[in-house]
């Protein structure tokens, strides 16, 4: 790649950084009041902060595959509950429960992740074990 | 022992303790117990003049999150929980876009810097995401290292004063601390950043150049450490309040791993793409 090039590319990189919309990790105020239960093969487990995100493929009543993307949490917390970068590859059998959003969108905040091998992923509890530390 | 080497050796050892930061009243791992379980009771006495250690939160590992607004006073619209904003401070909290607060925006509105990876400054570093602690002392300073940004700061405490006029605004700003009594250090911090590129918390509390905080560490006993945090800022707020009051951290094993927590632009910009977009539609319904 001649100099030029790389250095348009990394404008445009720096471009799509800056330009990116505010969006950020919030409260539930976006999501329904019920879980759903989806059965999908994954696509992808991003491991990142702010939160990991889990993409994974559904078939839909037509026989249509939709892309889904659960939320989860941040490293820490999932590392505290278990989770690793390598809980997921693509292609393995995953029953997700999540929070859908309200606006029907194929997005949802995880709850817990049901492997093919029969490990349980839960969220992480927010709490010590053995409660406080005294 | 020769003399020479009666001098030589503690002070190695010292030395070697410090920047592994692995102080002698690092509390040591119970047997069998994971170095990140919960510290049980029976502690013993705090050390005389020493808060080094490796700290976390002690009721919960979240409790320093504070996503919600600081510790003391959420923003949550209680009344107890109102602060004492001059006028300034309240128009320039006005011009803040939080996602976090009972006066939350839509996700695309938001202008938190933090959004933008920008550093978080003190206090906002004790203010958001307040997590595993570590903390480095000697006789000239403290060294405070945050888990979120992988961040430290410097607190002296070879009895020097802040500087009275200000060399250059820094984002964690100038610290001085002195023992008030064998248990307590108290630290002011002066010479912090305006109020256009920092923010006291996630919901937009506003700070500005004119902040001095002072914070209290008190150290209970050998396992617990109380930190307590001032905030004052004639231009922000008409009178000092407690944005942290004896808040609790847990003494951890020394060994502890400290994993990484950090604002990636590249990582943000594809959750953003992702799913912050997505879900963000559904803010416009039903956020204020």
């Amino acid at each position: 790649m001649s100099k030029t090039r790389m250095a348009a590319a990394a404008m445009a990189i720096g471009l799509s950084i800056v330009s990116a919309p505010l969006v950020a990790h919030h409260g539930g105020a976006a999501l329904d009041s019920k879980d759903i239960t989806l059965k999908g093969t994954v696509i992808e487990w991003f491991w990142s902060n702010p939160h990991c995100l889990l993409q994974f493929e559904v078939k839909d009543a037509k026989g249509q595959a939709v892309r889904w993307v659960g939320e989860t949490t941040n490293p820490i917390e999932l590392t505290r509950s278990g989770w690793t970068r390598g809980s997921f590859k693509p292609g393995e059998q995953v029953s997700v429960t999540l929070r859908p959003a309200k606006n029907g969108r194929p997005v949802g905040s995880i709850r817990s992740v049901l492997h093919a091998n029969g490990t349980v992923f839960k969220r992480d509890s927010g709490e010590y074990p053995g409660g406080p530390a005294q | 022992m020769p003399r020479r080497l009666v001098v030589v050796v503690p002070a190695a050892l010292a030395l070697s303790l410090f920047f592994l930061g692995c102080s002698p009243t690092d509390r040591p791992a119970p047997s069998g117990a994971s170095p990140d379980a919960a510290t049980p009771s029976d502690p013993a006495p705090a050390p005389i003049r020493d808060i080094s250690g490796t700290w976390e939160p002690a009721n919960r590992p979240g409790d320093g999150t504070q996503a919600g607004g600081v510790h003391n006073m959420p923003n949550d619209g209680a009344p107890e929980h109102a602060l004492p904003y001059t006028e300034y401070g309240l128009a320039t909290y006005k011009s803040h876009k939080a996602l976090e607060g009972v006066d939350r925006v839509p996700s695309a509105e938001g202008n938190d810097p933090r959004n933008l990876c920008e550093p978080l400054g003190f206090p906002r570093a004790t203010h958001y995401n307040f997590r595993k602690t570590q903390v480095l002392q000697n006789e000239h300073k403290v060294v405070v290292l945050y888990q979120f940004a992988q961040t430290w700061r410097l607190i002296w405490i070879d009895g020097r004063e802040n500087p009275k006029e200000i060399p250059e605004r820094r984002w964690y700003g100038y610290s001085a601390g002195k023992w008030v009594d064998d248990y307590t250090l108290v630290v002011e911090t002066v010479g912090l950043m305006p109020e256009d590129r920092v923010w006291l918390d996630a919901t937009g509390r506003p700070i500005s150049d004119q902040l001095r905080v002072e914070e209290r560490f008190h150290r209970v006993n050998r396992d617990r450490l109380e930190l307590t945090v001032t905030i004052d800022d004639p231009k922000m707020y008409t009178r000092p309040w407690l944005s942290m009051d004896k808040f609790p951290m847990a003494l951890r094993d020394p060994r502890t791993d400290i994993q990484e927590m950090y604002c990636s632009p590249v990582e943000l910009a594809k959750y953003n793409e992702l799913y912050g977009e997505a879900v963000s539609d559904s803010d416009n319904t039903d956020s204020k």
